[in-house]
């Protein structure tokens, strides 16, 4: 059973959740004080030793009723009494036509193997043919498996460990005498074979659910967090808001901490005199004056012209993930007039919202130099010093005056001034462009087309108020 | 590997639920889980949850089930181990140096030259800095506490890292050490809990230590259960038709959803108020008992008629 609790524990780990050593002994700990009496308090009594939040409560759950389903519970029960489960499958009516291939060279091999592949067909005993999947399977390493195409493979290794060449081969042979009882016999085989094959199939498939999933899961995200946003699907909307919110939960974590700083050499007199009453008044212990770290706030201008609004979703997703816990945030999109839009953002679901600001403010010739001058002139205080004016757009203006002098009036009042470009560097300033113009002016300049990239400048932007 | 004495009441996970119970605290399978688990492994246990769910009450129900004392300690920001751990009682030290100054004196006085001073004087260094002058703090009070005791550290997310850093020593071994001491042991090692409601992420090394537990919202038939054991004097229907206008009202999104300590604020003052059903102007003019900020009272008391029908409705579908 041990055994049975170290897979399980690699099972969690391979679906993401970080299990230590330590836990998994505490773990063995709790084995012993609980018992497997009852399913229902040994699925509580690990989660609270193994799970140490609150997703991963929810993936213990998830994985506990894949990873000891009834079938795995079955077998358990017998492999604990397993000589009597052995000794009675090796009865004399299976004996007969018992094609045993004896080829197994290891101890655990012989006994299973017993179990003949016809028996196995044939059993309707659910508690053997789950003991001879499991260990047919563990032979065959399927819980290696991490791809829903490896499937066949695995079937193939299992169907393999079970036998299956021996079958096979008293099968070429019966239909090679091409008589009418050689014929019945093979037709038999045969239907055993496929009988056989679908209940491996059905192991590996639990195994795959188990041991495979997360990490096909983890190998899309992977993939996606490269992609241009550009070339992104419809379909991928909906992982890429789990990526996108895990990666904030990541930013939000490094910046949420520490949110004062010492100032040393200015003492704190009064605290300095409290703290050390105890000691008649001789200070011991100095207190030192701390400031406290102005609390991020990101001005985020959006243009959601057609050529840029795919890449405008995935800032304000992002933007939106950290908003609770890091930042002030004030959003504002434009094409030719500039608006807030932070009302449909809170309010509406977020697809939705997407819509009605593409559809409100998204017509009309980009105007840069005009978005900057409304931004100025009905926003222009809610940008004071500790504000990053972060702007997402490709700076083609449509040939229209850029203003600098309105911008670089706004980059003065800000802390920073953070521009993402979804064009590559070689275009800027190619056409209608006016970047060059407005780099003097800009902090950071980056190009960005992926989530990777969104998430090191806004990293980036965060990393200014540590 | 189960301590030598296990005190009655935590001998099963059904015990510990009934220990609970005998003080009014209504456990479900998952807390008394973690309990039970805490004794028997020795060790410490995270409650992580929204705020109001029974956390800390968990803590103080179970030291006054055990007859342990309860040594809490609050986390604000800035804690250290001055206040924490111990403190040398400095004061105390200084007034016997006045005092014993003659006596030094006298004991020095036959010695001729500084170096045979010193030496008379090493053999009485230690005095100074002994358990007499040490002032214990939670931590070490737990440690010293010879017939078991509950440590409820509370709201750990409100320390800084350092202070998380500290208590790593004490959670896994069960000791302080003290510089000029030595390392003192737990004589009982306490029975730990540690409560966070989440405003930032606790360090892995600190939650590898523990268990953990997450307290959610009750469901409708605890909710209810709870309530029924705080406040005995309301009535059957009062109470199903509160507790099903609070589950609507968890359903909404406001910014600070009720938690079981409103859910049973507003229960008595329902009854305060001699309410025994549930009426519209009744729910608008005590909303502030259960939302605790100006929006949300002024979202949901839009609502409240539809969210009360909504409560009626569940209520007959589950019947």
């Amino acid at each position: 059973m041990e055994r049975t609790l170290t897979s399980y524990i690699r099972a969690l780990r391979s679906a993401g959740a970080g299990v230590s050593t330590t836990e998994a002994l505490d773990a063995a700990r709790t084995l012993e004080i609980v018992g497997y009496g009852d399913r229902q308090v040994l699925k509580t009594a690990l989660g609270t030793v193994l799970a140490k939040s609150v997703e991963e409560k929810d993936l213990h759950e998830q994985m506990f009723e894949l990873y000891f389903s009834r079938a795995a519970a079955a077998a358990s029960a017998q492999s604990d009494d397993s000589d009597e489960a052995d000794t009675s499958s090796e009865d004399p009516d299976s004996g007969s036509n018992s094609d045993d291939d004896d080829g197994g060279g290891e101890a655990s091999g012989q006994e299973s193997r017993g179990t003949s592949l016809m028996d196995l067909a044939q059993t309707a005993d659910a508690g053997q043919i789950a003991m001879a999947m499991e260990r047919a399977g563990a032979r065959a390493g399927v819980d290696e498996i991490r791809f829903a195409t490896q499937t066949g493979y695995y079937v193939r290794r299992m169907m393999e460990e079970l036998g299956v060449e021996a079958l096979e081969a008293r099968l070429m042979e019966q239909l090679g005498q091409r008589t009418p009882e050689g014929e019945a016999e093979a037709e038999k085989l045969m239907e055993a074979r496929s009988r056989v094959q679908r209940m491996a199939r059905v192991h590996v498939d639990a195994r795959f659910e188990v041991f495979g999933r997360s990490a096909t899961e983890a190998f899309m995200n992977e993939v996606l967090v490269e992609r241009s946003f550009g070339a992104m699907g419809r379909g991928d909307m909906d992982r890429m808001k789990l990526v996108v919110a895990k990666m904030a939960k990541r930013l939000a974590v490094k910046h949420a901490r520490r949110r004062k700083v010492r100032n040393r050499g200015q003492l704190d007199l009064r605290r300095t005199l409290r703290a050390n009453a105890g000691h008649d008044g001789v200070p011991f212990d100095v207190v030192w004056k701390t400031k406290r770290k102005d609390r991020p706030k990101i001005v985020a201008i959006c243009d959601v012209s057609g050529s840029v609004a795919q890449y405008v979703r995935f800032l304000l997703l992002f933007l939106f993930a950290l908003k609770e816990k890091v930042t002030d945030l004030e959003t504002f999109a434009f094409s030719a007039e500039l608006a807030d839009v932070a009302r449909p953002l809170e309010t509406l679901p977020f697809e939705e919202a997407m819509m009605r600001i593409i559809d409100e403010v998204g017509s009309g010739g980009t105007d840069y130099g005009k978005a900057f001058l409304q931004l100025k002139s009905g926003y222009g205080e809610i940008i004071d010093r500790r504000t990053t004016v972060l702007i997402l757009g490709d700076g083609r203006s449509n040939y229209s005056a850029p203003r600098l002098d309105i911008f670089q009036e706004i980059a003065d009042q800000a802390k920073r001034v953070v521009w993402l470009c979804p064009e590559p560097e070689g275009n800027w300033g190619t056409g209608d462009s006016c970047l060059l113009q407005y780099k003097p002016f800009c902090t950071l300049l980056s190009h960005c087309t992926t989530v990777t990239d969104l998430e090191r400048a806004l990293d980036e932007v965060l990393m200014a108020y540590d | 590997m189960s301590p030598e004495h296990t005190p009655k009441g935590l001998g099963s996970i059904a015990d510990v639920t009934a220990l609970l119970a005998s003080v009014g605290y209504i456990s479900t399978p998952e807390i008394s889980t973690a309990v039970y688990l805490a004794h028997h492994l020795r060790k410490p246990v995270l409650i992580e949850g929204p705020a109001g769910v029974g956390k800390t009450d968990l803590a103080r129900s179970a030291a006054q089930a055990l007859e342990f004392p309860l040594l809490r300690m609050q986390c604000y920001e800035g804690l250290d181990e001055s206040k924490a751990l111990y403190e040398w009682k400095y004061g105390k030290q200084l007034l016997y140096t006045q005092i014993l100054k003659e006596k030094i004196h006298h004991l020095i006085e036959d010695s001729d030259g500084l170096d045979a001073s010193f030496k008379k004087l090493a053999g009485f260094q230690d005095l100074f800095f002994s358990r007499d002058f040490l002032e214990p703090r939670p931590l070490l009070k737990a440690m010293e506490q010879t017939g078991g005791s509950i440590l409820l550290i509370d709201e750990i997310d409100k320390s800084d890292e350092e202070f998380e850093a500290l208590l790593l020593e004490i959670l896994s071994d069960y000791q302080v050490t003290v510089p000029e001491i030595g390392t003192i042991e737990a004589q009982v090692p306490p029975l730990v809990i540690l409560t966070s409601n989440n405003t930032r992420e606790l360090g892995d090394a600190l939650k590898r230590r523990c268990l953990h537990l997450h307290i959610d919202f009750p469901d409708a038939e605890l909710e209810a259960r709870i309530v029924r054991t705080r406040v005995p004097a309301i009535s059957e229907r009062l109470l199903a038709q509160l507790v099903g206008f609070i589950q609507q009202v968890r359903g909404e999104n406001i910014r600070k959803l009720p938690s079981i300590s409103e859910t049973i604020d507003w229960a008595r003052t329902l009854i305060l108020l001699h309410a025994d059903v549930l009426e519209p102007a009744m729910v608008r003019s005590t909303l502030n008992v259960i939302l605790k900020r100006q929006t949300d009272i002024v979202e949901i008391a839009g609502k409240v008629d539809g969210l009360l029908e909504a409560a009626q409705a569940d209520a007959v579908s589950t019947r």
